[in-house]
């Protein structure tokens, strides 16, 4: 035999192995066997060490909660719910890479995770190409509109729709916004300023601290001095993090209090509450779909079992109901799909509704985001909020709100993103 | 505009007293020790243990915080810095092991968390210091709205400053400590115990960034890598000033202090930093000896 017949035959032989052997290294839209006879594995993809672990290990454990209780309750599909935990140490790429092990290695067919814009954004990636599907439970700035994403948390317009309006009814219409340097806040204010506007009131200052910066002296000077001239009469907080706390003991140190000068937030649930002392919250608004102080027996429920499992002085809070509930939308995707594979739950997932702990939720099927309910809480001494306004039903999601979006113009549907309204 | 000199002073005093211990570690004993935001951590924590377990004032946590971070320094010098004199380098790769080491102590709660046991105030949460309810009532004095507990930080800072002043100017140990810092050698053979008088310097040092700690405390919350962002500032005020120059890091922190807040009211916080850095950048070019010292780097 000659060389060169020798190469030519054995790579036939070769490539007809590896067709036979590896279907999917060839085949478009192969089918893995996404689950075995009796269980289904789903990854966990949170933090439990690094920056963000504080949070992030209270997700990744009502995940684990969740998944207990609907295995109590007989699984899915008559199968067991087996987690496979990862953590990504709070490090976008780590996400990346963990994604791609749960996905590719594990060969799970949907992972939960992810608290920080930045992170999700690392795993996308892994989820389109290999058309998984990643469960996403924070409350962020919307601009996205992906097909392998199922976003649970709020969205702009269901924090500030509400939030704006009922603001100025209260006889405040001059703000003064500030919030921490990154998307989050900056597409808050976006949303904020075209709000207020339409309720004929105005912004008078617009202004940014870096991130996990905590000198707040020049800030709230800057705001006592525009109040005291009458220029602004309330604060509009997107401020996160460490930072919030640093603001609010600023704020009140330098002798303002929130009954003559309101704090307005929209990142300061129960975990933020607590972690800067109830009394420097204490007469603060903040608007989320979601509160521990919710009363209906879901919620009750929700919060003695996170009590009982992660100990009595846990608080509960918006992302993590949204991290609890989405488990359960997952799981009535998958029995009302009858199979596990990403694609199948994902189109089963559309218009699928729970009870969860703030009231039904329902998944949209346009945008693969959350209805949910927006609220407006007053924080007390003891921690937790006074709801003093609610919405009768759930608010539809709208991730380009900020860009004009609205229930009968919409930027992202099934489709895909229509990226020729987004320059108009 | 009272106000806005004000805040400034307050940034400068902040920034003087987590940069008055670099002052005296790096700028006498030419240590570059990474771990100092560290011990400015401890001395918050004993702030929070003191608080939550003894139920100690917040005013009485600044002696504990200080005798402790002291200790803590006094043995980092014992065991660790020691052994690395004149190797520049290297004393700044084993301080910053050692700042990696005290976070991970505290999030494990010094391994407690290990066993399954939990220290009230330990662990990688974050924790709260509330202060004293007098700290938060403003009062007036003419037009201006006091605040006491900026004014308090300021005159704390002077009062260290004074004192660390008159350690080094007015007493013998620290003439000893001049004379170790120009030349140790010459030093040791006139009979100075130069190992004794680094070992209390360097603990010196390092309960001045305790007591910054619990001041710091009751500004934001305490978490074990609160004290990272600060060595930084630190070491920017100290080589600003001029290195082994007390006075020099007087004057840059007053000046960075003030542009900072000048800037912050006039413009913005996020530029205010911005500019900050670019005097600094100007000012090593001008002047690599730093503003206020006749001595190289």
């Amino acid at each position: 035999m000659r060389r060169r017949d020798f190469l030519k035959k054995s790579g036939i032989a070769l490539g007809a192995a590896g067709l036979t052997t590896f279907p999917h290294v060839w085949v478009k839209d192969y089918q893995y066997a996404w689950a075995d006879d009796d269980e289904i594995q789903v990854g966990v993809l949170y933090s439990l060490t690094g920056t963000t672990a504080i949070v992030e290990k209270q997700l990744s454990k009502v995940t684990e909660m969740a998944i207990d209780q609907i295995n109590a309750n007989g699984g899915v599909l008559g199968k067991k719910v087996v987690p496979i935990i990862e953590d990504p140490a709070s490090d976008p790429r780590t996400f990346n890479e963990k994604a791609n092990k749960l996905v590719v290695r594990d060969r799970v067919p949907s992972v939960f995770g992810s608290y920080t814009s930045a992170s999700r954004k690392a795993a996308l990636p892994v989820f389109e190409k290999r058309k998984n599907l990643y469960w996403y439970p924070t409350f962020y700035e919307g601009f996205e509109c992906s097909k392998n994403v199922i976003y649970t948390g709020a969205v702009p317009n269901q924090q500030q729709e509400n939030f704006v309006p009922w603001i100025t009814k209260q006889g405040y219409n001059k703000f003064f916004i500030v919030g921490s340097n990154y998307i989050y806040p900056r597409e808050m204010a976006k949303v904020c300023k075209i709000l207020v506007e339409r309720e004929g009131g105005s912004w008078v200052a617009d202004e940014y601290l870096e991130l996990g910066h905590t000198e707040w002296g020049s800030m709230v000077n800057k705001m006592k001095t525009m109040w005291e001239a009458g220029e602004c009469d309330c604060v509009y907080s997107n401020v996160v993090g460490d930072s919030i706390v640093a603001f609010r003991r600023e704020f009140i140190n330098q002798g303002l209090s929130y009954d003559k000068f309101p704090i307005f937030a929209t990142v300061c649930s129960e975990i933020e509450v607590q972690a800067m002392g109830a009394d420097y919250a204490a007469g603060s608004v903040t608007s989320f779909p979601y509160f521990q102080s919710v009363s209906n027996p879901a919620n009750e429920k929700f919060v003695e079992d996170v009590k009982s499992t992660m100990g009595g002085d846990t608080v509960t809070y918006h992302a993590m109901e949204c991290a609890y509930f989405q488990v359960f939308l997952w799981a009535q995707s998958v029995e009302t799909a009858g199979e596990v594979d990403p694609l199948s739950v994902r189109e089963a997932s559309k218009g699928q509704e729970v009870d969860a702990p703030e009231g039904r939720v329902r998944i949209e099927p346009e945008n693969l985001h959350c209805w949910l309910t927006p609220r407006i809480g007053v924080w007390g001494s003891d921690g937790q909020a006074e709801i003093v306004d609610e919405y009768a039903e759930p608010l539809m999601p709208l991730p380009y709100s900020a860009y004009g979006e609205a229930p009968d113009n919409l930027f992202c549907t099934q489709a895909g993103l229509d990226s020729s309204k987004l320059k108009t | 505009m009272a106000d806005v000199f004000f805040i400034g002073l307050s940034l400068s005093s902040i920034l003087l007293l987590v940069a008055l211990g670099l002052a005296i570690t790096y700028g006498t004993m030419g240590v570059i020790n990474m771990a100092h935001g560290e011990l400015v951590m401890i001395g918050a924590y004993v702030t929070v243990l003191c608080q939550t377990h003894f139920g100690l004032h917040f005013l009485l946590c600044i002696p504990v915080a200080f005798v402790v971070t002291g200790a803590v320094g006094y043995a980092i010098e014992r065991f660790v810095v020691r052994r690395l004199y004149g190797r520049l380098l290297d004393t700044l790769l084993a301080t910053w092991a050692l700042a990696i080491i005290i976070q991970q102590a505290i999030r494990l709660e010094f391994g407690a968390a290990f066993a399954g046991l939990h220290i009230d105030g330990l662990g990688p949460g974050l924790q709260n210091v509330p202060i004293p309810s007098f700290f938060r009532e403003t009062f007036l004095v003419g037009d201006f709205v006091v605040q006491p507990y900026r004014t308090f930080i300021i005159v704390l800072t002077i009062g260290l400053f004074i004192l660390t002043w008159w350690l080094i100017f007015h007493t013998s140990f620290g003439m000893q400590l001049r004379a170790v810092s120009r030349n140790r050698g010459i030093a040791s053979c006139c009979g100075i115990d130069d190992k004794r008088i680094n070992a209390w310097t360097f603990a010196y040092g390092s309960a001045l960034a305790g007591a910054a700690g619990v001041m710091l405390a009751g500004f934001k919350t305490v978490s074990p890598s609160m004290g990272t962002p600060f060595v930084i500032d630190g070491f920017l005020v100290v080589v600003m000033g001029g290195v082994g120059s007390l006075f020099g890091t007087l004057g840059s922190a007053v000046i960075l202090g003030e542009v900072q807040g000048w800037v912050a009211s006039l413009l913005n916080d996020v530029l205010a930093r911005a500019i900050v850095f670019g005097v600094i950048i100007v000012v090593i070019i001008i002047r690599p000896q730093g503003l206020f010292s006749r001595r190289g780097r």
